[in-house]
C-alpha cells in the first residue's frame, strides 16, 4: 500500500488475504523497496498516492495496481501498460456520492449552511446580532459541467430537480445530449452562475480553471471543485476570491493536500472540505470490496472486475 | 410595521404609505393608543404575526400584510370575525424553502460544516483522514415528508433527483402524487424513512407532531430535517434522543423559541446543523416576497382583488 492506510476496513481485508506492507509508514522507503523487491506482486493506492515510473522501476515483480480511486492521476498507465502491469480503479461505486457532494457544496455555498451554523452556535443570533451573510438562491441558476461523464452525468441529473439549466464543455460534444454545448471552457463560465469541474485530471486538463475562465466566471460565479486539486491554478483562485472577483467557491480538492491556502480561511462565500467525495461508510466499503476484489481476480487467474490497463 | 424586517421592503412601504416603526416607540402601548384612529394595516412577519393585544388596539384596521407563508401567529378566525383580510407570501419562497431542506440533509448526513471546520481549524494538515466523521450517504435513501404541500411537494422533487425513495403523511393522501407511498400515521412514516422532513403547517392539530414516538421510530441512523415550525417537534425529547444517540441526526432552521437553541444542540457539532430561520432568506426570494407583501396592500386600499389572501 502506498497510500496513507485511511480505511481500517480496507487495512483489514487486505491483511485477511495478502501479506500487506505500509509504505507510508516506513522510515526508509528506499531500503525497504530494494530488500522487498522480489516480494511485492501487487501495489494498492489512493488519489494520494499510487505508482509513479520510479516506483514501478523499483518493483519488478509488479503485476498488478489496484487503486482505491476513479482518478488515475498518481499511476503511470502508459508505463504500467508498457510492462503488462494490470491496473484497475474504483468506477461507479462513488459516483452517487461525488455528485451528492457536489451539489453539497453548491447549496452550502449558496446558503452559506456553514457560516449560518457559526453563527448559531456562536450565540450571536441569540445576542440579536443581525444575520448580515449574504444568501443567493440556487433553484433555477444555471449549472455549467466541465466533463459529462458519470459523475458530471450525474451532477446534471440532481440540479435538474432544482430546475437549473445545464450546460457544458467536454472534449467533443455529446450526440443525444439535451444540455447545451459550450466549445471552451471561458465561453462556459461566462454563461452560467455555477461551474463544476467534473472531468479527470490529464495533461490537457491541469489548471483549464485560469484567471481568463475565473474572471468569465465572475462577482457572482461560483467554483465548485470535486475534481483535482491541480484542475484550478489556485493562486489565481485565490486572488479573484479575496479580491471579490469571483462570487464564491466549494472546494473538495487543493492543489497541494492536505495544505489548503489560508487566506481561505476568513472568507465567508467559501465551503473547504477535506477531499471527502467518496467519503461515505456505503461507499468505502464497496470501493474497498472492488479493490480487494480485483486482486483476488488476478490472482486466481480470474478477467478483474475493472480493469482500467 | 411590528419589527424592522427589511430595509427593501421598509422603502417600498415608505414610498406608499405612512409607516408607523412599532419597535421604535419608547412605550408601545402608548404608541398604539396615538394613533390607534388612524392604523389600517399592519405588517408583520411569521415569528411576531398579530397578536391579540395588538389585534384589539386597533379598531381601523383592515389587513394584516404577512412577509412569511406561515399563519401560525394570526389568529385567522377572529380575523374573518372581524372582517380585517390577511395576505402571506406563498409560491415565491416554496423553492428556497425546498433548496434549504435538502441542504440541511447534505449537511447533516455529509458533515459539511464540522468537515469545513476540520480544514479551517488546522486538523486536515495533522491528520490525513478525518476519523472521528463518520459521513453517510444520501444518495437512494428513503426520504419521508410530513405534509405534502407546495414545499412538501417541492422537496419530494428535488430528492427525487438523488434517486430517494418518498413517502409522505398528511391529513389525507393526495391521489395526484401516487406514485409516492402514503402513510397515514407520522410514525409509521418515520419506521420507514431514513430522513424524516417536516414540511407542514403548524395548527392546533400538529403542534408536537414530532414526538417521542416518532423520533424513536426514526432511530439511530436516522436524520430529522425541519424547516417548518419549531412547535412541529417536542424540542426536549428532540435533544434528549440526539444526545443519547437514539436519533442519528438533525438539521434543524427552526426552534421553539427562537432565537434561543438548546445549548445541547451547540454542544453537539457534529450530528447536528443549526440555521436561524433562514429558510426564504435570499436575497431574490426577500425581494419577491417583499413586492407580494406591498402588492396586497396596494391591492387592498385601491379596492382591488388580494393577490395572495388567506382570509
Amino acid at each position: 500500500m502506498t497510500c496513507p492506510p485511511v480505511h481500517p476496513y480496507l487495512v483489514e481485508a487486505l491483511e485477511k488475504r495478502f501479506t500487506l506492507h505500509k509504505l507510508d509508514s516506513v522510515p526508509d522507503k528506499a531500503q525497504f523497496l530494494s530488500s522487498h523487491r522480489d516480494s511485492i506482486r501487487a501495489v494498492v493506492g489512493n488519489a494520494a498516492a499510487g505508482a509513479d515510473a520510479e516506483l514501478i522501476d523499483q518493483l519488478p515483480k509488479l503485476e498488478i495496481v489496484s487503486s482505491y480511486s476513479v482518478g488515475l492521476d498518481k499511476i503511470d498507465l502508459a508505463k504500467c501498460k508498457e510492462k503488462g502491469i494490470r491496473v484497475t480503479n474504483t468506477p461507479d461505486v462513488l459516483t452517487d456520492d461525488v455528485a451528492d457532494l457536489a451539489l453539497g457544496l453548491m447549496l452550502a455555498v449558496l446558503r452559506r449552511l456553514c457560516e449560518s451554523d457559526r453563527y448559531v452556535r456562536s450565540g450571536l443570533w441569540k445576542k440579536g446580532v443581525g444575520f448580515n451573510l449574504f444568501l443567493l438562491q440556487f433553484s433555477g441558476k444555471t449549472v455549467g459541467i466541465i466533463g459529462l461523464g458519470r459523475i458530471g452525468m450525474a451532477i446534471a441529473q440532481r440540479a435538474e430537480a432544482f430546475s437549473c439549466p445545464i450546460s457544458y464543455f467536454s472534449r467533443s460534444q455529446k450526440p443525444g445530449i439535451n444540455y447545451k454545448y459550450h466549445p471552451s471552457v471561458v465561453d462556459l463560465a461566462a454563461n452560467c452562475d455555477i461551474l463544476v469541474v467534473a472531468c479527470a485530471l490529464t495533461p490537457e486538463t491541469r489548471h483549464i480553471i485560469n484567471r481568463e475562465v475565473i474572471d468569465a466566471l465572475g462577482p457572482k460565479g461560483v467554483l465548485i471543485n470535486i475534481g483535482r486539486g491541480p484542475h484550478v491554478d489556485e493562486a489565481e483562485l485565490v486572488s479573484a476570491l479575496v479580491e471579490g472577483r469571483l462570487g464564491g467557491a466549494g472546494l473538495d480538492v487543493f492543489q497541494d493536500e492536505p495544505n489548503v491556502p489560508e487566506e481561505l480561511f476568513k472568507l465567508e462565500n467559501v465551503v473547504l472540505l477535506p477531499h471527502v467525495g467518496s467519503g461515505t461508510v456505503e461507499t468505502r466499503q464497496a470501493m474497498a470490496d472492488l479493490v480487494v476484489g480485483n486482486l483476488e481476480a488476478h490472482f486466481l487467474n480470474k478477467p478483474l472486475l475493472t480493469p482500467v490497463v | 410595521m411590528t419589527k424592522p424586517i427589511y430595509s427593501y421592503l421598509q422603502a417600498e412601504l415608505e414610498k406608499r404609505f405612512k409607516v408607523l416603526k412599532l419597535w421604535e416607540a419608547q412605550d408601545g402601548s402608548r404608541f398604539l393608543e396615538d394613533h390607534n384612529q388612524i392604523i389600517r394595516a399592519v405588517v408583520s412577519d411569521g415569528g411576531t404575526g398579530l397578536s391579540p393585544e395588538l389585534m384589539a388596539a386597533l379598531p381601523k384596521l383592515e389587513i394584516v400584510s404577512s412577509f412569511s407563508v406561515g399563519m401560525d401567529k394570526i389568529d385567522l378566525g377572529k380575523c374573518k370575525e372581524k372582517g380585517i383580510r390577511v395576505s402571506n407570501t406563498p409560491d415565491v419562497l416554496t423553492d428556497d424553502v425546498a433548496d434549504l431542506a435538502i441542504g440541511l440533509t447534505l449537511a447533516v448526513l455529509r458533515k459539511l460544516p464540522a468537515s469545513d471546520r476540520y480544514v479551517r481549524s488546522g486538523m486536515w494538515k495533522k491528520a490525513l483522514y478525518c476519523e472521528m466523521l463518520l459521513y453517510f450517504q444520501f444518495s437512494g435513501k428513503s426520504v419521508g415528508i410530513v405534509g405534502l404541500g407546495r414545499i412538501g411537494q417541492a422537496i419530494a422533487t428535488r430528492a427525487e433527483g438523488f434517486g430517494c425513495k418518498i413517502s409522505y403523511h398528511s391529513r389525507t393522501p393526495k391521489p395526484e402524487s401516487s406514485n409516492y407511498t402514503y402513510y397515514p400515521s407520522v410514525v409509521d412514516l418515520a419506521a420507514h424513512s431514513d430522513i424524516l422532513v417536516v414540511a407542514c403547517a403548524l395548527t392546533n392539530e400538529t403542534r408536537h407532531i414530532i414526538n417521542r414516538e416518532v423520533i424513536d421510530a426514526l432511530g439511530p441512523r436516522g436524520v430529522l430535517v425541519n424547516i417548518a415550525r419549531g412547535a412541529t417537534v417536542d424540542e426536549p425529547e428532540l435533544v434528549s434522543a440526539l444526545v443519547e444517540g437514539r436519533l442519528g441526526g438533525a438539521g434543524l432552521d427552526v426552534f421553539e423559541n427562537e432565537p434561543n437553541v438548546p445549548e445541547q444542540l451547540i454542544e453537539l457539532d457534529e450530528k447536528v446543523v443549526l440555521a436561524p430561520h433562514a429558510g426564504s432568506g435570499t436575497e431574490e426570494t426577500r425581494k419577491g416576497m417583499a413586492d407580494l407583501v406591498v402588492g396586497n396592500l396596494v391591492a387592498h386600499f385601491e379596492g382591488k382583488e388580494l393577490l395572495t389572501p388567506v382570509v
